[in-house]
């Protein structure tokens, strides 16, 4: 009995896991909405606005892909995922795609399965400390306290600074920002770490910013992105190249203003050709003619989503620095829609 | 006269499966077994067809690959060079001490309210009764926060600790300070304790990586070898008092049977007290136990010690009240009464829901993750779940451990309570 005991709790947890079909984009048109999976709340980045509706950086790209596949930005189901829970979420099919700043590395995208579609911003990981306790640099942080996100590559990232370093600290796990930011805030740790973009959007909400700093050091690469099951290449396909369409289109000089006539007006056959005034790429991946059209029209090409969310002119001011486009010396390069 | 032949065996046929009670009750389990064996390799092929559309595999590997984080409470010695194999041992023995503790102090301060509750005094019968119904009312995590809550909120932050020259030249005391001689310090993280040292170490053994310290087994060594001592001569005290009527004097014979030993032992090895001393940003030295485990004993003892309590009435009440007035009568005086009559019958009746109070406790012990106390599912479950993203399998370990560890608390609580039951012969 024991025995037939433990299968049956393995086989549960296995019911538990649900199943994953192959073909998610006939899913998403027969459900008639897009399962995009978030940050809990990260300002700038994905957090629930004063009418509870979500906005932001990742958001975007989430609106942006329902608009292309569904022709409506607005049907998206944002489903709240901490740094523990996300990954389960998307194997396990409870959500379409992941876009909540998960950082792109080697064993996610084989071990874990998944499929880093694209990077939509390159970050590294910095610590955030009180200003009075009159720290200037990571390598300073000696015996301290550090709150980190558990789950994350951050959390790996902070033993191997410090042992890199040869100092020492004692970690605090906490389960997502808000947490963090209220252990940080209580004092009951020394130094915050998490992605750059991530402190200057926690900085941005802490009613005393100008008392905090982030350390200069960035001690990790973070490419973030959206991210896919393996198994649905086109599904990723689509994701890939939706995203891409924002950022050539921030290229080509499409923007939300001039997106329905810049198709007939242009002579440029690359905007032609992603805005399907002439040839048939939607096709090519399941989707209609006009599906870079409305992605684009939804919030705007890239450049835009990213001054209106978390550019300089927003509390959270972050430049563009490498995610610039690459024509700005920057990293963000779409590959040539052809 | 003939007799009819012998009575025919009535021959089986098949409607007998359902209409005869014989046969009824075996049809009616072997529909359900295979119901249940249909059921369940249901489940088994569906966790094979799901692991194998997600390419996935079932291995525990990942247990001997370097783990690579950070855990903030080790009790055996854990780098982040060591492996998820490791992490799981040390976030076991975080779960295990939280447990062990749990169990014993819940039982002791059970007992008492117990026992307090059903005091004639007016006040501290209901104040008891407030307490249980209190505590058993509102749920573990709600405690545990609250617990965490008041330790982090209501103490200095290290920096209050720190003392600077100006502040000195000032005149000037630090916002806080520390207790008892300036050797514990609690602050908004933690407590800060003295931790013994051995200048002249013994060093310590074991198998490969799972060592135990040489010092505090000879410790207990010698204090297990006077206790025995020490019992044999009280022993010897008692029969002579019942031979003699004269009982020898053992009350300094003790005292120096128990402490001189010890205390000769911790010289030879040159035992003395670290002291936390104040760094930059937390006190070092010594060793600091995190609120996160404080907080979570504490909620867990309150909480268990209502539901012991209970059982403790409820053991001391199905006692007749005939052997209270026997040993009245007897001239007891009622402490005495309640130690050597009531209580020893009353624990054949106490014990078996006792197991399972100890086995809620265990389990409840991974509410840890509420306060960010490292215990079993805190590492396997947590880190190294979603380090590795071996969900199934964490999972899966986590179950059989937590399974084992109730099995092994449930077993030895049976041994004990079949050694205090009523000797029937």
């Amino acid at each position: 009995m024991k025995k037939s005991l433990f299968f049956g709790t393995l086989a549960a947890a296995g019911a538990l896991a649900g199943f994953a079909s192959a073909d998610t984009l006939a899913d998403i048109k027969a459900r008639g909405e897009l399962l995009c999976g978030t940050n809990t709340g990260l300002t700038g980045f994905a957090a629930p606005d004063a009418n509870g509706v979500y906005q932001g950086f990742d958001v975007a790209v989430c609106k942006a892909i329902a608009a292309a596949v569904l022709g409506d930005a607005t049907k998206v189901r944002y489903v709240p995922t901490t740094g523990e829970t996300r990954f389960t979420a998307l194997a396990s099919g409870e959500v379409d795609l992941l876009v909540r700043n998960s950082t792109w590395t080697f064993s996610r995208d084989t071990d874990l399965k998944f499929d880093f579609v694209a990077v939509n911003y390159y970050d590294g990981q910095g610590f955030m400390v009180k200003k009075d306790l009159g720290v200037s640099s990571a390598k300073e942080l000696d015996g301290a306290t550090v709150c980190i996100q558990t789950g994350t590559t951050t959390e790996l990232n902070l033993a191997d600074f410090f042992k890199a370093n040869n100092i020492s600290y004692t970690p605090v796990t906490v389960a997502d920002d808000s947490e963090a930011q209220r252990q940080y805030v209580a004092g009951a740790c020394d130094a915050y770490t998490t992605d750059a973009s991530g402190l200057a959007a926690t900085r941005a909400t802490l009613p005393d910013a100008e008392n905090h700093i982030i350390l200069p050091e960035i001690i990790s690469k973070e490419p973030l992105g959206p991210v896919v099951r393996h198994g649905d290449n086109n599904w990723g396909d689509i994701v890939r190249w939706t995203f891409y369409a924002l950022v050539a289109a921030e290229e080509l000089g499409i923007t939300s203003a001039n997106v329905n006539e810049i198709g007939t007006s242009t002579v440029n056959p690359e905007i032609k050709r992603i805005l399907g005034t002439e040839g048939d790429m939607g096709a090519m991946m399941g989707l209609d003619a006009e599906w870079a059209k409305r992605a684009i029209a939804a919030n705007g090409n890239y450049g835009e989503i990213f001054a209106a969310n978390i550019g300089e002119s927003t509390p959270i001011g972050l430049a563009r620095g490498l995610n610039a486009q690459w024509t700005q010396g920057g990293l963000m390069y779409a590959p040539p829609f052809r | 006269m003939a007799y009819a032949g012998e009575v025919p065996k009535p021959r089986f046929r098949p409607g007998m499966l359902i209409y005869d009670t014989r046969y009824r009750s075996l049809t009616i389990q072997l529909i359900v077994l295979v119901l249940f064996a249909f059921g369940l390799s249901w489940l088994i092929n569906n966790v094979i067809v799901n692991l194998a559309a997600k390419d996935r595999t079932f291995d525990f590997g990942f247990l001997w690959n370097r783990a690579g984080y950070d855990i903030n409470q080790t009790l055996i010695p854990y780098t982040n060079d060591s492996t998820h194999g490791r992490a799981l041992f040390v976030g076991l023995v975080n779960t295990l001490v939280v447990a062990a503790l749990g169990c014993f102090l819940a039982t002791v301060l059970g007992v008492i309210i117990g026992v307090l509750r059903l005091s004639k005094n007016w006040l501290i019968g209901r104040l008891m009764t407030v307490y249980v119904e209190v505590f058993r009312n509102i749920p573990l995590l709600l405690w545990i926060l609250l617990s965490f809550v008041i330790l982090t909120e209501t103490t200095p932050s290290p920096r209050d600790f720190r003392v600077t020259d100006e502040m000195i030249a000032a005149g000037q005391a630090p916002a806080a300070r520390m207790f008892l001689n300036d050797s514990v310090a609690i602050t908004n993280r933690g407590m800060n304790v003295p931790a013994p040292l051995f200048t002249r170490s013994l060093g310590t053994a074991g198998i490969g990586e799972f060592q135990i310290s040489l010092n505090f087994l000879a410790i207990f060594a010698v204090i297990g070898a006077s206790a025995i001592v020490n019992r044999r001569m009280v022993r010897r005290a008692r029969a002579l008092q019942e031979d003699t009527g004269v009982r020898p004097v053992t009350w300094w014979k003790s005292l120096l049977v128990l402490f001189v030993p010890v205390i000769a032992l911790m010289l030879a090895l040159g035992f003395h007290l670290e002291y936390p001393r104040m760094t930059r940003f937390n006190f070092s030295g010594g060793i600091e136990v995190l609120h996160s485990f404080t907080a979570l004993l504490i909620a867990l003892v309150l909480y268990t010690a209502a539901f012991i309590a209970e059982i403790v009435r409820a053991g001391i009440l199905a006692i007749p009240r005939g052997q209270t007035e026997a040993a009245f009568a007897l001239g007891l005086r009622p402490g005495r009464t309640m130690s050597l009559i009531i209580l020893p019958q009353a624990l054949r009746v106490i014990i078996p829901p006792l197991i399972s109070q100890y086995l809620n406790l265990t389990k409840n012990t991974s509410l840890a993750i509420a306060v960010s106390y490292m215990d079993l599912r805190g590492t396997l479950g947590g880190v190294t779940l979603n380090q590795t993203g071996k969900e199934l399998e964490c999972m899966l370990l986590m179950m059989l451990i937590y399974l084992t560890i109730s099995l092994m608390i449930a077993s030895v609580m049976n041994i004990y309570n079949s050694s205090v039951r009523l000797k029937e012969r």
